[in-house]
């Protein structure tokens, strides 16, 4: 082999290197972030995250304090009635006073912790039980995928909202009680998920070498298999993270989820539901945050099922 | 066909027994004393004893079960504590508002979705696209209970002296009395038979009892009432039926016998509507049936902001109360229509493509 052939072939190893390094998450962000309604979503997360992490920092009270007695300030005040509440005249109490005296931005500000955790918390949780179940469900088949599906169906056969609140009225109203019941509620969803990619890859070659090789059913399942259902997941996770911020936010809205004084947004809006015609500030902040909030998680999901879309991959 | 909805409906047989299995559980699950947890706390001792043997709590959890689902079969659903009348009373009562709610949100999403959708489509990447598919973005994400409360703000406060203005709470205007279409029609019916209690239950659809008792004011003041809470109701589904529509007219658009419609000369609308729409509306039928059971899942939320006396009402009050027999009938009752929902759905999507009955 002469000294020019090895360095052709260098330089096709090379070529190779760089032509491998373009990975399925990295044409997955490329096309992410030539969507631009993905990328709004995007950035509407980093700045959630950050107005969660650096809450204590950027609230000017502390969420739970009464100011009563520290400031010469009336319940629910505004200096009119709008549903922006007309901060100008009060400059300290962006969005105003709530019933209990409470500076309602930080109040706003800290609840953008809450809903957050909620919407992770319970799609992890989620995730985690669906993704058992429906590998489980795939790979045995017989007749413990048959008892596990049926029973996704009975899950699935009740409104989302409607099995929820009937299970957290079971267990007792509280925060915990509401993620459990929205975490079970959106277990078949998942399950479905990871059943398909499994049903979808079980037979294949690579799954049949690598069990032929001796390894174990766990390291097949999770080695080989489960990594297939990732990509479907990620995207039902995100969508599914917008939905169980709703969820919990109505739950805590009828008095089932979030217990004052709490700040979280739907249980904000719920107690002052009745103000909504004196001081309509106090209902519109915290449900335009859930919205904003929602609205992120969607877009990113949307962007990310369109950006993960195999189909696709030629169009953009 | 036969053999398809009887393979359909025999199929759906052990997701309802599931159903009737998992509201029993949660009866069962409730802590403490389940006698004074559904009779209140004001029970007396011998009350309870009365109501364990009759619900044989101290049998077998087979045998309970089994009297749970004779129970319900027979359409009793035990009495709430909290109105002291049988909950099957209630349903019938409360339902009629509930189901006009959620048909007139349907009515709005459907209206508005579909042509929002299909204009969308048509005309793809225009400011009309864009605009939509942000407003349908916007849509999902909005939490109908904040919707309900900002559309009473605007409508019924900020707009209160302009034609525009419309009622914030309530079914009817005080002073505007529904009278049963059976009396203006000088029906005599015996209290308790099916006819009896289906004229009622259809005389408390205000709408219906107003169009068939030929009461104008009645009408419309039904109608304004209905307005702002069926668009809270009606937006989730507005926004979804829009995004759904102008995908799947997307997919048709694209498809080869378009251009071959195109090219043999016809016209635009004659495309759109007689070769596309057509074709696109498959998909939507599974979405818009299954709206239906959700919207009636977000009736709670809605009813609760417009103080409509609906069962959502109820259902929000039992949940303060704790009043479980009413969760508990709900809860079923829904969860059973909604399998009906999705088996005819089924059934309509076998009827409208042939190729899925072969399946």
């Amino acid at each position: 082999m002469t000294a020019e052939t090895k360095n052709t072939i260098a330089q096709l190893d090379a070529e190779q290197i760089s032509f491998k390094s373009v990975s399925l998450w990295h044409t997955t962000w490329r096309r992410l972030f030539r969507r631009r309604s993905a990328l709004v979503g995007l950035w509407m997360i980093v700045i959630l995250v950050l107005i969660a992490i650096l809450a204590p920092w950027i609230a000017p009270y502390d969420p739970l304090q009464q100011l009563v007695g520290l400031e010469p300030i009336k319940s629910r005040e505004a200096p009119c009635i709008h549903l922006l509440g007309c901060p100008a005249d009060k400059p300290q109490h962006l969005m105003g006073i709530d019933a209990n005296f409470r500076d309602q931005f930080s109040r706003v500000l800290y609840g953008t912790r809450l809903s957050l955790s909620i919407g992770f918390s319970t799609v992890v949780f989620a995730i985690i039980i669906g993704t058992v179940l429906g590998a489980l469900s795939g790979y045995f088949g017989g007749w413990l995928d048959m008892s596990i599906m049926r029973l996704m169906d009975v899950l699935l056969a009740f409104p989302s909202l409607l099995l929820a609140i009937a299970i957290v009225t079971v267990l007792g109203p509280g925060l915990v009680n509401a993620l459990l019941a929205i975490g079970i509620v959106s277990i078949p969803a998942y399950a479905r998920v990871v059943r398909a990619s499994v049903l979808s890859v079980r037979e294949m070659d690579f799954v049949s070498a690598t069990r032929a090789l001796g390894a174990s059913t766990t390291r097949i399942l999770f080695g080989r298999i489960l990594p297939n259902a990732l990509t479907p997941l990620i995207v039902q996770g995100t969508l599914g993270i917008a939905t169980a911020i709703l969820d919990a936010a109505a739950l805590s809205f009828l008095g089932l989820g979030a217990q004052p004084p709490t700040p979280e947004w739907g249980a904000m809006l719920g107690s002052e539901r009745n103000q909504v015609f004196t001081a309509p500030h106090l209902v519109f902040y915290p449900g335009l945050a859930i919205m904003l909030t929602v609205l992120a998680f969607n877009l990113i999901g949307d962007g990310l099922r369109d950006a993960l879309d195999p189909r696709l991959v030629n169009k953009v | 066909m036969t053999t398809y909805i009887l393979r359909r409906i025999l199929s759906s047989l052990p997701v309802l027994v599931g159903i009737l299995f998992a509201t029993f559980a949660l009866g069962r699950l409730i802590p403490g004393d389940p006698c004074r947890a559904i009779l209140g706390e004001k029970a007396t001792d011998a009350v309870c004893d009365e109501f364990i043997a009759r619900h044989g709590l101290n049998e077998p959890i087979p045998t309970q079960f089994v009297i749970y689902v004779n129970e319900i079969l027979r359409g009793d659903f035990g009495v709430s504590f909290r109105f002291g009348k049988p909950v099957t009373d209630l349903l019938i009562e409360r339902l009629p508002t509930t189901l006009e709610l959620s048909l007139a949100a349907l009515l709005v999403s459907v209206v508005i979705g579909i042509p929002l959708g299909v204009l969308s489509a048509v005309k793809h990447n225009s400011w009309i696209d864009v605009v939509t598919m942000i407003w349908a973005n916007i849509g999902v994400s909005m939490p109908v209970f904040w919707l309900g409360l900002m559309l009473a703000y605007v409508f019924s406060l900020t707009l209160r002296d302009t034609f525009l203005w419309l009622p914030p709470s309530g079914r009817l205007t005080s002073g505007v009395i529904s009278t049963s279409f059976a009396d203006v029609w000088g029906l005599e019916l015996t209290k308790g038979t099916f006819t009896w209690t289906l004229v009622n239950f259809l005389s408390r659809l205000n709408i219906l009892n107003a169009i068939l008792s030929r009461n104008p004011e009645l009408f419309v003041d039904a109608i304004r009432h209905l307005i702002l809470p069926a668009f809270a109701l009606g937006t989730i589904p507005m926004a979804l039926i829009a995004r759904m529509t102008r995908s799947s007219m997307l997919d048709v658009l694209g498809q080869d016998y378009i251009r071959t419609a195109r090219a043999k000369g016809l016209r635009h609308n004659v495309v759109i509507f007689k070769h596309a729409f057509r074709n696109a509306l498959l998909p939507l039928i599974t979405v818009i049936g299954l709206q239906l059971g959700t919207l009636l899942g977000g009736a709670v939320l809605t009813e609760t902001i417009f103080g409509l006396s609906g069962v959502g009402r109820i259902l929000y009050d039992a949940i303060t109360a704790r009043d479980y027999s009413i969760v508990q009938a709900f809860t079923v009752v829904i969860a059973i229509f909604f399998v009906f929902l999705n088996l005819l759905v089924d059934i309509s999507y076998a009827y409208v493509d042939p190729r899925i009955r072969l399946d």
